[in-house]
């Protein structure tokens, strides 16, 4: 059984049918964001994070007929801002195999924007990035990738 | 002229296609309407397929194809990615009769879509004849139920293979008068430690997709970290030859040594070789944790032996490796649990000897540190277990016994230590964990216990004397280079890493360097990248190919100023006459030269091997807290300085560094391939196999002492695998100096850690 649905994916409004069971992140790939990755069956490794009106939502466990009436950011819409936050991390060299980064980086952009007013701390940024699962970097590079970038971001403000 | 990378914290080249999320990985450029590709495993752990069939399973609208047993070429192969001889026994077929574990697939179905291809499955009827199952792998030498009975059953090596005894490889060797050396020894300790097998969980699981190309050859695009072996694999699993089969490696999604297994190519590739259409197979993440390659599971037992004055007599390490139901990288895992672990120290004389057996769980296969990881775990508790008994500092016991920079390694294989400041290693760690101040053990004000413990660490460099790296380089017309590797960057980054070789030595900015990687047909052989090879032989490869294609560029500005190459320099922009710069002709004018009217190409390549492997040096500390109430440990603070040589991109050596002691706080604490009574893998899926996250540990802080390798690129040895062996010895040593318990088994979880305890209170 298939539902039309229509929803908004980075910023451009597509009207689509989608099996019943269907989860977001195949139909995500389906239609070409490939930067939605899948790494586990048990919504446990954080690759697959998207925004959904703005918040991170793991696509591998949300229904694509959940979309209709949404807008849904996957990276292919923060280009920009990824390869700002992207070039921290290259600095740090926290893309390892960079299967894992754009999880890293949807789940960071999220971060920026519930602290519109102060630079999170370690500590914050280390809770906030525990569903992200990097099996590459043992995590170090990451949160200094991702301090410097809050520093930053701070000063520039 | 231009700055120079050594040691640089140079960017990884394709950073930006990685941190925006572009399509690079396998199944991200699959091509579109391809067919999936999926496997029907065994439930069973042993059992004989008596009939099975297909046609319901054909009827299904969109399948399009179902395989078994009867479809398949009946010669033998082996799946470990390692050079021809492969050590590893001829024991497999793509579809077996006979199935071996849980997992073990028994029909292949290719279908227009997912839903197709999981309706046919559940509709495949398989009946079994139930065997016995080898599940204790204690009990598999010599067992009356063999795993392997076959008759083409075969090893190309002499390893001391028989499939008549469940054995994949057997032997020993040793060096001087172990029993004398014993009996004049003071103290002596001699326990048996248990590393369990565990999974390399890279984020990207098995995966492959491969079409028919114009010319009818097999193209092949896999998740692997070794293009020409899966050639040679797929060569003799499909019985057609190599030269009809092109492999290429996209971006990877890590590897960890489980893609040095071809683990996912054979299924899609036999699939694409009998309908002609392109297919792709996608493990789930419960197919890559239950029929996988993870690492061996060992039981060591380990003597070691001291004078009255502390110095080390002999070491004995035997050892029980358990290869699961097929021998890949069985016998060469098992060499380094001794190889790699008896050289750490000075001593009058060692043995080493070792069986791996066959029993009926997934195969294992290589997982980073390979074997030497599990014999540090051993030897460097047993060194602690030694200290404790002496009633010395476990530290200064290491410190007066350790290898030094000159001194000839017995046990690994007799080579020199030539490149060693393990010395200084353990020095630095000391004062950066706080050791005089901490050792053995702090009560904190919350009533939790705190210990430090350490270990030291080696590995290798490459396979001496085996595999073989090599580089291409090409001037393109604008003046700039292209260079081709058949090595693999699973994100490692050894493709900036060989660029920026390059770039020092060929005097121009990385971004003139334009680098291709794994692809068979268009990169020049290399064994692939595993054993910690590619920046010492391959960089090795490099430097060699630079100079031979410096020395083309040079004669051939020479002969465009019409002088003799001896009178020219290279700036990595102009060649000039050393007399007088201002005669002088550009790259570009030079390689524009060399494309018309010209009969001289201005590439290079060049290979290289080695007769050594010279090990880096490492050592670890941990300080772990327990909290006595829950048994909970974590590992507060982990200090570690490493001598990889020269360091070659500080970046990304850290970043090794880092993610391996990581990895190896995981297989400390809690990491565990866990079966039950019927062979099924319990830890299938991440909720059972639990990985560290940003939360498990406290602050890991690396440090580098660099020395020279005389026989490596800029002085470089490896880093890779060697960062990943510290911390199970270094935790359980500092657990023992925390709580006066000894664990000899992994993982360390807070579970078993609070019976221990309470059976130590008498509760
Ligand atoms: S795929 Fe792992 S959390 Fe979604
Ligand atoms: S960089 Fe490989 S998983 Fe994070």
């Amino acid at each position: 059984m298939e539902y039309p649905i229509t929803f908004t994916l980075n910023g451009v409004k597509r009207s689509v049918s989608v099996p019943a069971d269907r989860y977001l992140l195949e139909q995500l790939r389906e239609m070409g964001c490939k930067s939605v990755k899948r790494g586990c069956e048990t919504s446990g490794c954080g690759l697959c994070t998207v925004w959904m009106d703005g918040k991170p939502v793991l696509s591998c466990t949300v229904l694509a007929v959940r979309a209709d009436g949404h807008q849904i950011t996957t990276l292919e819409g923060l280009q920009p801002e990824a390869k700002i936050l992207g070039g921290y991390l290259a600095d740090e060299g926290g893309e390892q195999c960079g299967y894992c980064a754009p999880g890293l980086m949807m789940t960071l952009l999220a971060m920026e924007r519930e602290y519109p007013d102060r630079a999170p701390t370690e500590a914050e940024i280390r809770h906030y990035l525990e569903g992200n699962l990097c099996r590459c970097s043992g995590y170090e590079s990451h949160i200094r990738a991702a301090v410097a970038y809050f520093q930053d971001k701070r000063e520039v403000k | 002229m231009s700055k120079s990378y050594m040691g640089s914290r140079t960017r990884k080249k394709d950073w930006e296609a990685l941190t925006t999320g572009q399509p690079v990985y396998t199944d991200d450029i699959a091509p579109v309407g391809c067919l999936v590709v999926k496997l029907l495993r065994s439930p069973h752990a042993h059992a004989r397929i008596q009939s099975i069939r297909t046609d319901l399973a054909m009827k299904v609208p969109g399948v399009v194809a179902v395989y078994t047993w009867e479809d398949v070429p009946q010669e033998r192969f082996t799946l470990a990615g390692q050079t021809y001889p492969e050590p590893s026994a001829y024991d497999r077929l793509i579809l077996d009769r006979e199935v071996r574990f849980v997992g073990d697939p028994v029909a292949i179905v290719a279908a227009e879509t997912e839903e197709a291809a999981d309706k046919a499955l559940r509709l495949i009827k398989v009946q079994y004849e139930l065997l016995p199952a080898v599940l204790d792998y204690h009990t598999a030498k010599d067992n009356e139920t063999l795993i392997h009975p076959e008759e083409n059953w075969h090893c190309l090596c002499p390893v001391g293979a028989d499939n008549h005894r469940n054995l994949a490889a057997s032997g020993s060797c040793e060096e001087g008068d172990v029993e004398k050396a014993f009996a004049e020894s003071k103290w002596v300790v001699e326990e048996t430690y248990h590393t369990k097998a565990c999974q390399q969980a890279m984020m990207e699981t098995f995966r492959t997709w491969c079409q028919m190309d114009a010319y009818g050859r097999l193209t092949v695009v896999s998740s692997t970290q070794i293009v020409f072996h899966v050639r040679r694999i797929l060569s003799n699993a499909l019985g057609i030859p190599k030269s009809r089969i092109r492999v290429v490696k996209p971006r990877i999604g890590g590897g960890f040594g489980a893609k040095q297994t071809s683990v996912s190519e054979i299924y899609p590739a036999f699939v694409t070789l009998k309908t002609g259409r392109p297919s792709k197979i996608i493990f789930s993440r419960y197919e890559s944790q239950i029929a996988s390659s993870p690492r061996h599971e060992m039981e060591l037992r380990v003597k070691i032996g001291a004078d009255e004055a502390g110095n080390l007599k002999a070491i004995e390490v035997y050892t029980l490796s358990n290869t699961g139901a097929y021998a890949e990288h069985g016998p060469t895992t098992v060499g380094l649990s001794g190889h790699k672990s008896i050289p750490l120290y000075r001593s009058e004389a060692f043995r080493f000897s070792y069986d791996v057996v066959y029993t009926n769980q997934m195969s294992a296969g290589a997982y980073r540190g390979y074997g030497a990881t599990q014999g540090i775990f051993a030897v460097e508790s047993a060194i602690d277990e030694l200290a404790h008994k002496m009633g010395v500092d476990p530290a200064a016991l290491r410190m007066q016994n350790m290898v030094r920079q000159g001194d000839r390694m017995p046990a690994y294989y007799g080579e020199i230590s030539l490149s060693n400041t393990m010395d200084q290693c353990l020095q630095k760690v000391k004062e950066a964990i706080g050791w005089e101040e901490k050792y053995p053990r702090r009560v904190m004000p919350d009533g939790h216990i705190r210990g430090v413990g350490l270990s030291l660490d080696m590995q290798g460099s490459g396979i001496s004397g085996v595999d073989v790296g090599s580089v291409t380089l090409r001037v393109s017309d604008d003046g700039g280079y292209t260079m081709l590797l058949g090595c693999a960057d699973m994100g490692t980054g050894c493709d900036t890493i060989l660029a920026q070789m390059a770039a020092d030595m060929l005097n121009c900015p990385i971004e003139s360097i334009a680098v291709l990687s794994g692809d068979t047909d268009a990169s020049p052989y290399d064994s692939g990248s595993y054993a910690s090879s590619t920046t010492y032989i391959t960089g090795m490869a490099c430097v060699k190919c630079c100079k031979e294609l410096t020395g083309k560029i040079l004669s051939y500005g020479a002969e465009m100023l019409s002088c003799q190459p001896e009178e020219v320099e290279f700036d990595g922009e102009y060649v000039f006459k050393t007399e007088d710069p201002a005669q002088k002709v550009s790259l570009r004018e030079i390689s524009y030269k060399a494309e018309s009217g010209s009969g001289k190409a201005l590439e290079a390549t060049a290979s290289h091997y080695s007769p050594t492997s010279p090990p880096p040096y490492m050592v670890g500390a941990a300080e772990v807290d327990i909290d006595p109430e829950t048994g909970k440990l974590q590992v507060v603070q982990y200090e570690a300085a490493v001598d990889c040589g020269t360091v070659v991109n500080e970046n990304l050596a850290r970043v090794q560094a880092e993610g391996g002691i990581l990895q190896g706080i995981g297989m400390a604490t809690m990491e565990d391939v866990i079966y039950d009574q019927k062979g099924r893998d319990m830890s299938n899926s991440f909720m059972q196999y639990r990985l560290p996250t940003k939360e498990d540990f406290g602050k890991i802080h690396v440090q580098f002492c660099p020395s020279y390798e005389p026989s490596g690129p800029f002085g470089a040895k490896s880093i890779g695998e060697v960062v990943i062996n510290t911390p199970s010895p270094a935790i359980a040593n500092a657990v023992y100096n925390a709580i006066g318990i000894r664990f000899r088994e992994l993982p360390i979880t807070a579970e078993k850690i609070l019976l221990a305890l309470n059976e130590k209170d008498g509760k």
